[in-house]
Parts: structure tokens; C-alpha cells; sequence
């Protein structure tokens, strides 16, 4: 089975992997709508695609820390793009605490953005997509929430919350003919790592357009998957997930 | 703030699972919150519909992209007198929290229909009706008095006297006049919690008319089972099963009965537990496992005493659908329809047995056909006529045009025949044919509804289908 998206919608695509599954998107003749906080940055991406001569794209400035108007801007945007078969989820904040630092503002905006903006903007499309028994919904969390991590301890729980909330959905609504997709990928080559002092190099490192690639094929086969992306993500994952506390706790990542 | 930001998204399907809709959904808990979601829904723009408990079997509690009113949350039983037998509950309250009320004081609903789960709300927009129609009439025969909360949020107390006029148009309403939001009602007296019934066999479908004009006159209740595949002289064959009440020195029981537990159906049959019956049900719910099953109903006995009767429950007659828990389900992802067909008594023996031809001549063949005799009662846009109904239920297949392409001819053939329609059972009936059916009727419900909703507040996507907003 290979899905064609027609109409997307895709959160936090002004940089990183969010901007360039639009691209990737528009470039297979889909008409997405971009939102992202930096309008600037949104109408960028909107002009390389429209540069490229395939595709649609239509941008609008959004926080998604503004829950409440998301009902009517998802109506809205549905109605300009002409209708809804693909919302992708890409926003997502990182914030590494010092040591001996707690910030617990900081903390609840990272899960304000990662968890609650993402449980905001798949809620009312799962309804949409459950009533048309068709649709497909991506999140980007992270395997950075298979654990609670002592480098980014919000970061992990909002993620976790994230991997927890698509199982959730998946499970209610896969059984109507929804493909709802986690992605948990590794190391991504995007802003949300440039605060970590030892960016990791070479092959544990995905380009934004290889992980855009991996990401969107995972969405097109359907059957409502959960991938890491690379794939060589999941045996670590395995043994991360399985390593016992007392271990976990001395570990340094 | 607004309701487009706070009301919940709701799914809603009919209960035949083949259509849906998706909604924006509030739960009011008072009249007062009732209102203020009329008057923000107004102001936003939106249409209001009212879903009680979702039995309807097509789109009549459905409204795509619009506001939903869920009635469940207004449930209290007002008052009830258990010397008198009246009964004041507010819309949402169900069937059975009724009769589970009432039951042990020896009142039962006058009339019900075949599932205990429909409410009051509902029961009023539809005018539903039961087992016992050719007697004591529809639903809206047995309420004295109502409440109808309008558009403008004014509360009006309608009945018989009462500004009749509304009254009438509000009883098979279909909620599109107003909330109903206390319902006071005439429960009927009964003195044992079980009844006498008997099976008859009817060998075609002249049979089981000829058992329904033989044993109306002396039966409190008749209904017919029709196995729809039987063809030839067994055209329209099936069992009617006709009940009596009992009265205290006929049942030696009748006490002990009136109980709720005497009444609750059995938590599994043939060992299997109730709520997996309807997965085991699945294999069957195809041409051939139904043509077996019908065949199988009407050959097995039943299990009757010396006098050819057997005694069995209110509920347990009443509500044959909810024997098995989640029967919809059998059908599969698509769902079934239900097309119920009212027609006149002068011409009802032949357009009934053309109708069950058809069906055959298409290779679209009802697994249940349900066969009722009714009478006609004052509401505007009442099903009710003096004739009678036979209820088909058809699963929807992958490929579905021919099953729409053979609802349409039957819903042409009660059109021809002078019949009507039943928005409780529709999803297929076009604009044409209602107008044609309810005619002068259909107008004088227009004009009502201009005057006591001139905004056009209330409408779901089974009024717009029918073009009655």
C-alpha cells in the first residue's frame, strides 16, 4: 500500500525536519499548509516551493502554545487548502538544564509545546479523519522519551507523553482506517541540537532531508507504525529501554 | 468563550453504523445551560441538532460541521405517582430508567419501542411506537404535557389544550422546533411483570395478515417475523407472536415479577458471554448464513406450554434488540439500513408482497423484516396512517449502489402507494418523495417553524436531506 498525499498540514515547518517534509511534500504535487511561529521563515520555505513550480503551499503564523485557536484555524485551513489527508506534527522545543539548574517555567513550556500543542492540533483531526474513516497523522516524538533522561528531563517526559499520546489515538481510531504514525528519531541535524556541546557527527547523525525522506515513506506505507528513523535506532532503543535503573542512573547520556 | 474553541468534537453515527457525521458537542446540564448554548451557537453561526441516545437508525441525529446538542446530561425522573401512574422526566431520561423506575409499583410505558434505550427527547421527535400501535397508538397518544424550550430560549408548556397547535407539530418534530425538556406521561397499569405469548405460524404473507385480523381485536401486543428469502407461495412467510397482558389471578408470579431483576435479560446464552454474542454473529451476516438463520426461526419450535403460549418478561418481549449487545456490530465496518415501509391497508397485502419480490429480483434481500399494523393519529408529520409497516434491514455491502439503487424503487413504491415515511428507521428517502408524503402537512410544519424558530436554529442533516429546512 503507498498512500498519496493531496492535502497536508504540517506544524513547526519553518526549519529542521518540519520544513523539509513540506518541501518534500509540494514537491510530489501536494498542497500544504505551512505554520510555524517565524512568519518570515514560513514565507521562505512557501517561495522555494513555489521556486520549484510544483505544489501549493500557504503559510500562516502560528503558536501552538495557543491551543484554543486551533478548532478555528484547522477549519479554516481546511477550507483553503480544499480539504485534509495528511497533518504532520513537527514542532518541538530542547531545553538542556545546567547542572544543578530546575526551571520549572522552562519545563512546562516544553510540554506545552511538545506534548499539549500536539495533543491540540491531533485531537479534532483524528475526529475528522475517524468520521471519514481516512487520514493520516504523524508526530515527530523522539527516542529521547523511551526514558526519563538526566540531560533533557522535560524533553524526555514530554516526548514520552508524546510516544504515549499517538499509542492512545492509534488505538482508537486505526480500527476506522487511520494511519496514525509516531516517528522517534535519533540524532537529527537541526537547531533543536545545536545547545548540545557534543553534537554527535557522521553516521549517528540524519540529515533533515534523509530523516523528511525516512519519515514520509514510514507515513505512505500506512498500517499505523511506530519507526525510529534511521531503523538502527530501534535495537538501541531496545537496550535502553531494557536497562535497569541502577544502571540507568550511573550512565552519563 | 466562543463554542467553536471549547465544545468537543464528536463522531456521531446512526445506530445502523452506515453514516456519520462529524460534530462539535456540548452536554448542558440545565435548562438555563441549554439556553446559553442556543444563544452562543446563534451568535457563532452554527445550527443546532439533538442526540439522546444515538438509536435512530439513519442521519435524524446528525449534523456535519455543526453544533450537537448531547440531551444525556438532563436525566432526572421529575416526579412520578404511583397511585395515578403519571410520570414527569426531563428529556434525556431513557426507556429504561423509566420502567426500572416504575415497574415495581406495577406501571409500565405505554408504549415502547424495541429497544429500551431511546429517550424521552427522542421518543417525542420521533413519535415512536411499539408492538401494541394498532391499539393504543404512538408515543405521543400517552404524553399529557410537555416542556419546549424555543429558539429565542423562552420556555413553553404545550399540551392537548395547551397550545395544541405546537403540541402537534412538536410530537414528530424531529427536534426541529425546540428542546424538549420535561416530558409528563400516562404509564399504562400492570399487574404481573410477565406476559402470555403465542406463536403462529404463517405460511406466506395473506397468512400472517389473516393472524393480525383474527388476533388484534383480543391482543394487547402483535408482531411479525417475515423471512424475507422465502419466495413462491411461501412469499412473506414467518411467525407472528401476539401477547396478553396477565392479570394477578392469572400468575401466580405476577408479584414476584414485577421485579426489576425478573426483568433483566439472561448474561448469556448458550454459554457465551452476551457482549462477544454479536462477533460470533458475524459469520452469518451474509446471503447465505442469513437465508440458514431465517429458515432455522421458522422451523424451530418454540418452546409453549399446554396452551400454546409461553410467559416471558416485559422487557424481555419488548426489547428484542438488545438481546444481544452490540448486534450492530455484525454487520461489519459498513453497517445496515433499515427501510421501514408504511403503506395503506386498501393496497397493502400487494404492494407488500411487490416490495419483498423486489428485493429478490434485485439480490438484495433483507436479513430481518419486521411486519406491524398501525393506525393513524393528528401529529403534522406523524409516520402513523391506518395500514401497515414492514421494517427490512439490509447489511451495506463494500459495493453498495445496487443496494441505494433498490431503497429508492421501495421508497417510490410507499410513494405510489400513498404510504409514508418514518424518519426514526430513514437514511434513503429523497426531498420529492417526503414532500409528496406529508404534503399539506409538510407545509403547515414549515410555517410553525417559522414562526417559532424564524432563524432557522434547529436543523440536522436528516432535515436538510428531506428538505424540511
Amino acid at each position: 500500500m503507498s498512500l498519496v498525499f493531496s492535502h497536508a498540514i504540517v506544524v513547526g515547518a519553518s526549519s529542521g525536519v518540519g520544513a523539509e517534509i513540506a518541501r518534500q511534500l509540494a514537491s510530489r504535487g501536494c498542497a500544504v499548509a505551512l505554520l510555524g511561529r517565524r512568519a518570515a521563515e514560513l514565507q521562505a520555505v512557501a517561495a522555494q516551493i513555489a521556486a520549484t513550480g510544483r505544489g501549493r503551499a500557504i503559510t500562516r503564523a502560528h503558536d501552538v502554545r495557543e491551543h484554543e485557536l486551533v478548532p478555528a484555524l484547522l477549519e479554516e485551513l481546511i477550507a483553503e487548502l480544499g480539504g485534509l489527508d495528511l497533518l504532520v506534527y513537527a514542532a518541538g522545543i530542547m531545553n538542556l538544564p545546567r547542572e544543578g539548574e530546575y526551571d520549572a517555567v522552562r519545563d512546562r513550556d516544553e510540554v506545552t509545546v511538545n506534548l499539549l500543542g500536539a495533543m491540540a492540533w491531533t485531537a479534532p483531526v483524528a475526529a475528522r479523519f475517524e468520521a471519514k474513516r481516512a487520514g493520516t497523522i504523524v508526530a515527530i516524538s523522539s527516542i529521547a522519551g523511551e526514558r526519563g533522561r538526566r540531560t533533557f528531563p522535560a524533553y524526555s517526559t514530554s516526548k514520552a507523553g508524546l510516544s504515549a499520546w499517538m499509542e492512545a489515538l492509534r488505538n482508537r481510531v486505526s480500527r476506522h482506517g487511520v494511519n496514525v504514525v509516531t516517528v522517534k528519531p535519533g540524532f537529527m541535524d537541526t537547531r533543536v541540537l545545536d545547545q548540545v556541546e557534543r553534537k554527535p557527527k557522521g553516521a549517528l547523525l540524519t540529515s533533515p532531508e534523509r530523516g523528511a525522506e525516512l519519515i514520509l515513506a514510514a507515513a505512505r506505507r500506512g498500517g499505523s507504525p511506530s519507526v525510529f528513523v534511521p531503523w538502527f535506532w530501534w535495537p538501541i532503543a531496545m537496550i535502553v529501554r531494557h536497562l535497569p535503573s541502577f544502571v540507568f542512573r550511573r550512565l552519563n547520556f | 468563550m466562543p463554542l467553536r474553541t471549547t465544545a468537543a468534537w464528536r463522531v456521531l453515527d446512526g445506530f445502523g453504523g452506515s453514516v456519520r457525521s462529524l460534530s462539535r458537542s456540548v452536554s448542558p446540564e440545565s435548562v438555563e445551560q441549554l439556553a446559553e448554548a442556543f444563544a452562543t451557537a446563534r451568535a457563532e453561526g452554527w445550527t443546532v441538532s439533538f442526540r439522546g441516545a444515538g438509536r435512530s437508525y439513519g442521519d435524524a441525529s446528525l449534523s456535519t460541521g455543526q453544533l450537537s446538542v448531547d440531551s444525556r446530561a438532563m436525566r432526572r425522573i421529575l416526579s412520578f405517582d404511583p397511585r395515578t401512574g403519571v410520570l414527569e422526566a426531563e428529556g434525556g431520561v431513557s426507556i429504561a430508567e423509566i420502567w426500572r423506575h416504575t415497574l415495581p409499583h406495577g406501571w409500565w410505558p405505554a408504549v415502547v419501542p424495541g429497544t429500551m434505550y431511546p429517550t424521552m427527547g427522542g421518543c417525542v421527535a420521533m413519535n415512536i411506537h411499539g408492538k401494541n400501535c394498532f391499539k393504543v397508538g404512538p408515543f405521543g397518544d400517552h404524553v399529557l404535557e410537555l416542556d419546549l424550550l424555543t429558539a429565542s430560549g423562552e420556555r413553553k408548556t404545550l399540551s392537548r389544550e395547551r397550545d395544541r397547535e405546537l403540541f402537534l407539530a412538536v410530537i414528530a418534530g424531529l427536534g426541529l422546533l425546540g428542546a424538549v425538556t420535561r416530558v409528563k406521561l400516562q404509564l399504562k397499569r400492570v399487574e404481573s411483570g410477565r406476559m402470555r405469548v403465542t406463536p403462529i405460524v404463517a405460511e406466506n404473507l395473506l397468512q400472517m395478515f389473516d393472524a393480525f385480523e383474527q388476533r388484534m381485536p383480543t391482543s394487547d401486543y402483535a408482531v411479525g417475523w417475515v423471512d424475507c428469502f422465502a419466495s413462491g407461495r411461501s412469499l412473506g412467510r414467518g411467525l407472528v407472536h401476539v401477547a396478553h397482558h396477565l392479570h394477578e389471578h392469572d400468575d401466580p408470579e405476577a408479584r414476584r415479577s414485577l421485579a426489576v431483576e425478573a426483568q433483566e435479560l439472561p448474561g448469556s446464552i448458550i454459554g457465551l458471554p452476551k457482549s462477544l454474542l454479536w462477533a460470533f454473529m458475524k459469520p452469518f451476516t451474509n446471503d447465505l448464513g442469513m437465508r440458514l438463520v431465517n429458515q432455522a426461526k421458522y422451523v424451530l419450535p418454540e418452546p409453549v406450554e399446554e396452551d400454546g403460549a409461553y410467559r416471558q418478561s416485559h422487557a424481555g418481549f419488548a426489547f428484542l434488540l438488545d438481546f444481544v449487545p452490540d448486534w450492530r456490530l455484525a454487520y461489519g465496518e459498513a453497517g445496515f439500513i433499515q427501510v421501514q415501509l408504511f403503506v395503506p391497508d386498501a393496497n397493502a397485502r400487494d404492494v407488500l408482497a411487490e416490495a419483498l419480490r423486489l428485493c429478490q429480483r434485485r439480490g438484495v434481500v433483507s436479513y430481518l423484516g419486521v411486519f406491524k399494523r398501525h393506525r393513524p393519529d393528528d401529529y403534522l408529520l406523524s409516520h402513523g396512517l391506518d395500514g401497515w409497516s414492514l421494517a427490512l434491514d439490509f447489511k451495506v455491502p463494500r459495493h453498495a449502489q445496487r443496494l441505494w439503487d433498490t431503497a429508492a424503487e421501495l421508497t417510490r413504491l410507499v410513494r405510489d402507494a400513498g404510504g409514508t415515511y418514518y424518519p426514526a428507521k430513514d437514511q434513503v428517502v429523497d426531498a420529492g418523495s417526503f414532500a409528496r408524503a406529508f404534503g399539506d402537512r409538510l407545509v403547515r410544519f414549515r410555517e410553525l417553524r417559522r414562526r417559532v424558530d424564524p432563524g432557522g436554529l434547529f436543523a440536522n442533516d436528516q432535515a436538510r436531506r428531506l428538505g424540511i429546512v
